[in-house]
């Protein structure tokens, strides 16, 4: 401990948190340069409302604008041994966690939550790029892990929010075995006859993109995400030339089978909603948005457990109820 | 011609030596120097098992990746008799970085697949270095359905720095297809014993190495990251690979005491490249034992016993 660690380095940390804080009132969108006001981009989910740039999103942001009226339980998620392999690099991997821990105020890269999506019980994880650039290790495998369990033990479907740099190399190995670790899990989801969706987010890298990020039964992508195994540096010091505009982005890998849609963030609820309710077999979710009124119907309750489908027309909640279902054929009974 | 690693300039001056003296003995009969040559080669024996004793992380990898190292044609040699092999993903092409093929493993069929480096320059180009493209990846989830609808147990050798950087690879979906490969290995009724038998380099040896049974030899490694790419990514300097190679914990000694791996084959004095038969051998003891260990598995049971070994691994971490 010396004069620069215990004066200079904290009086350091409370300037720079103090820029980090949100007196930043505008935001200037990076691809674009456009202005915007934070609360509309909040409002955007973080894409920019004039260029359609997709900025990071926090795990929270994401479970508030997917599920159906924003509500959402957290999955308790086990806290795995810490700095395994005693690591360090320049600085101990402990401080850099407990950085982490610090600035986030999260445990790790992966929060993972249930709740209904177009009235479809589901069990979503994020991924937290902020966190040490949503890096792969125990944590993260575990997280994925119960989250599975979870869907499994609820019988609802999967999806996943990738954002990675990869692995975390400060768990060396046990962050490499992550990979079989997190692809039992979609195993386990997979068994259990439930869908497996993955949503590829900027970016989504090495081991993360080579094991539970490529497995999806729907592989969805955010517009212009990076994903990739190997990084296009290391492609471009390898092959020793520049690689084309747009290699290894979303629309490339749509391009070249790998991906099913590239979606706006803004259109993953509708988009999930509707791949959900087919895949668990379930009619089409009512509308409910202009015209219905302002005391919302249950939407749990507008949608009947899959092997409880009635043969009477369904229990429909009025709102947009004529709308939803004239043209429906009756779901066959199992 | 034997090639000397650094940490081995004392070795190869003393073997050097011996060597020249044996020499002058061969123009001059009449010399009698046997004497001074055993009393070099014994010197020499006991430098080499010092040197072998405590090598450490970055000398591990060093061996691991010596040019002279038998690699897995050689394993394949001298370990699987009618070895007939196999070509094709069917989709695309023929990775040559992937051996693989059915043959005999002490009387029993098997299935064989591994990563081939190569031993000059020629073959280490045919072998791209034994650093596999999708295909690869995809003639193995081929091969391994095929291994699983006969019954045929599954014998893996790892031996490669990583999937192959390049963009084609990435055009073909390299990262999808070690995915499927790692699922499939996961997934197969039949008994998987995986060896690494130089460098198990990431997610590419991953993809062949989600095993029932993990055997590393004495001197190999097994890493998510080579000690250099892990050094200009945290220490933002490659040359620092020797620190990193000692963080990461790479060798097969500390991966046994995870229980990331399940057996360590031992490697000759001096390392597998200065007696490849006695390597084989060793290998091919690890083999037997591993499949021994699963002899009448059910289907579901080994299954079973893969995904309970790897959700369980981390439960431990290291002093």
């Amino acid at each position: 401990m010396n004069w620069i660690t215990s004066f200079v380095r904290p009086k350091l940390d409370t300037l720079l948190n103090r820029r980090e804080s949100p007196d930043n009132l505008w935001i200037k969108c990076p691809e674009c340069g456009e202005m915007i006001f934070h609360r509309a981009l909040a409002e955007s989910l973080q894409v920019c409302p004039h260029c359609g740039h997709h900025m990071p999103i926090s795990p929270d942001a994401r479970f508030d604008a997917l599920f159906d009226e924003g509500r959402w339980d957290l999955i308790p998620l086990p806290d795995p041994l810490l700095d395994p392999l005693k690591f360090r690099d320049e600085k101990r991997y402990v401080d850099r966690l407990r950085e982490a821990r610090k600035k986030l105020n999260r445990q790790d890269a992966m929060a993972a939550a249930k709740g209904a999506i177009g009235g479809v019980k589901t069990v979503v994880a994020a991924q937290n790029f902020a966190f040490m650039a949503g890096s792969m290790g125990m944590a993260v495998g575990d997280a994925i892990l119960t989250a599975a369990r979870t869907a499994v033990a609820e019988q609802a479907p999967f999806v996943l929010f990738s954002a990675a740099g990869g692995a975390r190399m400060q768990e060396g190995i046990l962050s490499l075995m992550q990979m079989p670790r997190a692809t039992i899990a979609v195993q386990m989801v997979k068994e259990a006859g439930l869908p497996y969706v993955v949503v590829l987010t900027h970016p989504t890298t090495g081991g993360v993109t080579a094991s539970y990020a490529m497995l999806g039964d729907v592989q969805i992508a955010e517009p212009k995400a990076l994903i990739c195994f190997a990084g296009p540096r290391v492609i471009e010091q390898t092959i020793r030339e520049k690689l084309p505009e747009g290699f290894q982005r979303s629309e490339y890998l749509l391009d070249h089978g790998m991906l099913d849609m590239v979606t706006d963030r803004r259109e993953h609820r509708p988009t999930l909603a509707r791949l959900l309710r087919l895949l668990m077999d379930q009619p089409p979710e009512a509308p409910k948005e202009e015209e219905a009124p302002k005391e919302k119907p249950p939407l749990l309750e507008a949608a009947p457990p899959v092997d409880d489908i009635p043969a009477e027309p369904l229990p429909e909640a009025s709102g947009g109820a004529q709308q939803a279902a004239p043209s429906q054929p009756q779901a066959p009974q199992a | 011609m034997l090639t000397y690693l650094d940490f081995e300039k004392g070795l190869a001056e003393l073997e050097g030596k011996a060597e020249e003296l044996r020499a002058l003995a061969r123009q001059d009969p009449a010399m009698n120097i046997a004497d001074e040559v055993a009393q070099l080669e014994q010197k020499a024996k006991t430098h080499l098992a010092e040197i072998y004793a405590k090598l450490s992380p970055w000398g591990k990898t060093q061996v691991a990746r010596h040019p002279g190292r038998p690699h897995t044609l050689d394993y394949v040699e001298g370990l699987i008799e009618e070895f007939t092999p196999l070509a094709g993903d069917r989709v695309f092409g023929e990775d040559a970085a992937i051996i693989s093929g059915l043959g005999r493993f002490r009387g029993r069929p098997v299935m064989v697949l591994g990563q081939e480096k190569g031993s000059d320059t020629q073959t280490r180009l045919h072998r791209n270095f034994g650093m596999a493209r999708p295909e690869g990846y995809r003639k193995a989830v081929r091969l391994m359905e095929m291994a699983d609808r006969f019954g045929l147990p599954v014998i893996t050798f790892i031996d490669t720095p990583g999937a192959y950087p390049g963009k084609g690879a990435e055009e073909r979906g390299q990262a999808e297809a070690i995915a499927r490969s790692t699922e499939k290995c996961l997934e197969i009724g039949v008994p998987l014993i995986a060896t690494v038998i130089g460098e198990g380099g990431s997610g590419g040896a991953v993809a062949f190495a989600a095993a029932n049974h993990v055997v590393m030899l004495e001197h190999s490694i097994y890493s998510v990251i080579s000690p250099e790419g892990c050094a200009s990514i945290l220490w933002k300097d490659s040359a620092k690979a020797q620190e990193a190679a000692a963080a990461l914990r790479i060798t097969a000694q500390d991966l046994y005491k995870l229980g990331v791996i399940d057996a360590v084959a031992p490697e000759p004095l001096g390392g597998a490249h200065r007696d490849k038969a006695a390597a084989v051998a060793a290998v091919g003891a690890a083999i037997d034992e591993g499949l021994a260990r699963f002899r009448g598995f059910e289907r579901g049971a080994l299954r079973q016993q893969r995904r309970e070994k790897f959700l369980a691994m981390g439960a431990r971490g290291l002093e």
